[in-house]
C-alpha cells in the first residue's frame, strides 16, 4: 500500500504541475455542461434529471480517457524513468496501481467541476438524488475504463500521440458498439451481435446507470475491464523487458 | 556481494550476454570494460533486475533476485547509462521520492537527501526544476538517487558519460572512496579510469567475459609489456650485436643510432623474464663502463590490452 502511495503521490503532482490537466478539466467541464443545454435540450425537456446530462459522458470520455492516460507508460519509456522506477524494491503492479489512481484523481476532479449543473437541476424541480448518484458513479466507472484501456496502450509506447490515436480508436468501438442506431441496424440480423455490442459497450453500461438502474452487471463489467486492462499493462511492461 | 553464476541474455536469435560469471565482494571495485554493444548494459540491467535472464542465476548479498526481487532490489542503487529522471521535478523533489521508495521516511529521509546532495554536490540546485539542469548536474542527480540510501552494491552504468574533466574527477574519487565499503561495478570505455578506480578489472567481447583481473594484471598481458627500452650515450661499434646476444632477450625492435648514441627496445623471452632482462642490460653497461642514459620497462597498457582482446573476428 505504501509503495502505491508514493508512486501515486509523484504522479498526481506531476498532473497538477502540467497545464494539460486543468485544461483537460477544463475541457470536460465546458463540453459536458455545454452540450447538455445546447444540443441535449436541457431546459426544453422539462425534466428534473440528469439523463440528457450523462448521455454525452461516454462520447467525451471516448477522448478525455485517452488523453489523461496516454502519458501513464508512454512518458516513463521515453524519459527511460522506467529503468529507474522497476529497479526500485517495489513491485511493477504498485507502480501501475498508483499511476491509474492518480489519473482516476484527475477524473474525479473533471466531475466534481461539473457539480453546479447538480444544482441547477435541484433548483428547477424535484429530481432524484439515486439516479444522479448511480449516473455519477457510473459515469466515473466509464471514464475510469478508458483511462484503465489508454494505461495498457501506453505500457506499448514511448510516443504519447500514437497512443492517444489508438486509445481513442478503441474507446470509440466501445462506446460505438451499444450506440441504439448500431444494436437497432444490428438487431433484426445478428441479435446475439447486438447483445454483445450493448455488453461491452460504454455506452450502454453509462446510459443504464443514468437511469438509476443499478444492476450489478454494469459496475461488475466496467471493474473487471479496469481489472483486466490493469493487468494486461503489467503483461505489456513484463513482456517489453524480456 | 554480488554474485553471478552463468548469467545468458538472447534478444530473438541475438545472443547479447554469454554465460557470465562474476563475483564481487565489499571493498572490491569492479570496472566492467568493452567495446559498445558487447553486452556491459545488458548485464547491468540483469544484475539490477531490471531485465529477466534468459537463463542464469544472481545473488545480491545473499539473496536470489529472481526468487525475491524486492529484498534483493532493496540492496543495490543502480546507476542507469543514460541517467533518466522525472524532468518535471526538482532536484530534492526527486531524490525524496527516491528515498522514500527505499523505505525512508521522517527525519531519516531528511537526512538521507541532505547527505546524497552534499556528496553529489548538488546544494547549489537542489530547489531547481530537474529540466532546466546541465547534463553533468542531471547525471549527478542520477548518482545521488543512486547512493541515496546508503546501498551495500552499487551498479553504475558509464558514471562519468558526458561529464566534463572536473566532474569526472569527483566522480571517480567518489567511487574510489565509496569502493572501501561496498561492492562496485562500473561499466566505461574510458581506461584511465579503469587504472584510477578499480581494484579489479573485466573485459568482456560479445557477451563473453575475455579478461579478468587487476588492471596491473590485465596490462602485464599487453604484447609490448615487459619489453624493455635502453639507450647508450657512448655505444661501442658491437654493442648491437651484444643486446642480441643477452641471456634473457629475445629480439631487438626499434634499433636507432645517432652519432654515439644507441636506443633499442629489447623484448624478454617470457614476460616473466623482464625484470632479469633489465638487471642484464644494466649490469651489461656496468662491466663496460657504458653511460646508460634510459632504462625503462614496459608496464603495459591497458588500451593496447584491450585492442588486442576485443579487436579480433570484427567485421
Amino acid at each position: 500500500m505504501r509503495n502505491i502511495f508514493i508512486i501515486f503521490k509523484r504522479e498526481l503532482k506531476s498532473y497538477f504541475n502540467n497545464p494539460l490537466a486543468y485544461v483537460l478539466i477544463i475541457i470536460f467541464s465546458l463540453l459536458s455542461m455545454g452540450l447538455t443545454f445546447v444540443i441535449g435540450d436541457f431546459l426544453k425537456m422539462n425534466d428534473a434529471s440528469l439523463t440528457s446530462f450523462f448521455f454525452f459522458h461516454p462520447w467525451i470520455y471516448m477522448i478525455f480517457g485517452p488523453a489523461i492516460g496516454m502519458r501513464l507508460w508512454s512518458e516513463e519509456h521515453r524519459m527511460g524513468t522506467t529503468e529507474l522506477l522497476l529497479t526500485m524494491p517495489i513491485s511493477a503492479w504498485q507502480a501501475i496501481v498508483g499511476k491509474f489512481l492518480a489519473a482516476c484523481v484527475v477524473l474525479a476532479a473533471a466531475l466534481l467541476s461539473t457539480i453546479s449543473i447538480v444544482f441547477t437541476v435541484y433548483y428547477l424541480g424535484k429530481p432524484d438524488g439515486q439516479m444522479i448518484v448511480s449516473g455519477y458513479i457510473g459515469s466515473f466507472l466509464v471514464g475510469a475504463s478508458s483511462i484503465a484501456i489508454t494505461c495498457a496502450i501506453s505500457a506499448f509506447t514511448r510516443n504519447q500521440i500514437s497512443c492517444l490515436l489508438v486509445a481513442v480508436a478503441v474507446c470509440f468501438v466501445l462506446v460505438l458498439a451499444g450506440f441504439p442506431r448500431v444494436t437497432e441496424f444490428l438487431r433484426p440480423n445478428f441479435p446475439a451481435l447486438a447483445d454483445i455490442g450493448n455488453s461491452v459497450s460504454f455506452w450502454w453500461h453509462q446510459s443504464e446507470m443514468a437511469r438509476g438502474i443499478i444492476r450489478l452487471q454494469s459496475p461488475v463489467y466496467l471493474l473487471s475491464l479496469i481489472g483486466f486492462s490493469l493487468y494486461l499493462t503489467g503483461v505489456i511492461i513484463r513482456g517489453k523487458r524480456s | 556481494m554480488i554474485d553471478i553464476a552463468n548469467l545468458t541474455k538472447h534478444f530473438g536469435p541475438k545472443v547479447a550476454v554469454d554465460n557470465l560469471s562474476l563475483s564481487v565482494q565489499k571493498g572490491q571495485v569492479l570496472g566492467f570494460l568493452g567495446p559498445n554493444g558487447a553486452g556491459k548494459s545488458t548485464a547491468m540491467r540483469m544484475i539490477t533486475g531490471y531485465l529477466p535472464p534468459t537463463s542464469g542465476s544472481i545473488v545480491i548479498g545473499g539473496i536470489d533476485m529472481l526468487e525475491d526481487p524486492n529484498a534483493a532490489k532493496a540492496l543495490i542503487g543502480y546507476l542507469p547509462e543514460s541517467a533518466p529522471l522525472y524532468q518535471d521535478m526538482t532536484v530534492e523533489g526527486f531524490l525524496s521520492f527516491a528515498a522514500e521508495l527505499r523505505g525512508l521516511d521522517g527525519q531519516r529521509r531528511r537526512d538521507a537527501v541532505g547527505n546524497a546532495l552534499a556528496t553529489c554536490f548538488l546544494e547549489g540546485v537542489r530547489r531547481q526544476s530537474i529540466d532546466t539542469l546541465s547534463k553533468g548536474y542531471r547525471h549527478r542527480t542520477c548518482l545521488a538517487q543512486a547512493i541515496i540510501h546508503d546501498p551495500e552494491v552499487l551498479i553504475l552504468d558509464e558514471p562519468t558519460d558526458g561529464l566534463d574533466p572536473n566532474q569526472k574527477d569527483v566522480v571517480r574519487n567518489l567511487i574510489r572512496h565509496m569502493g572501501k565499503t561496498k561492492a562496485i561495478i562500473f561499466s566505461t570505455h574510458i581506461l584511465e579510469e579503469v587504472e584510477a578506480c578499480c581494484t579489479r578489472a573485466v573485459i568482456i567481447d560479445r557477451g563473453k567475459v575475455v579478461a579478468d583481473g587487476t588492471p596491473d594484471h590485465l596490462k602485464r598481458h599487453a604484447a609490448r609489456a615487459g619489453s624493455v627500452t635502453v639507450r647508450f650515450q657512448n655505444a661501442p661499434g658491437g654493442l648491437r650485436q651484444d643486446l642480441e646476444k643477452l641471456k634473457y632477450g629475445a629480439r631487438l625492435e626499434a634499433v636507432e643510432t645517432a652519432g654515439s648514441t644507441l636506443s633499442a627496445v629489447v623484448y624478454p623471452k617470457t614476460k616473466a623474464d623482464a625484470s632479469n632482462l633489465s638487471a642484464e642490460i644494466y649490469e651489461l653497461a656496468r662491466s663496460r663502463n657504458l653511460a646508460l642514459s634510459e632504462l625503462h620497462e614496459e608496464p603495459g597498457r591497458l588500451d593496447e590490452m584491450f585492442r588486442e582482446l576485443t579487436s579480433q573476428n570484427k567485421v
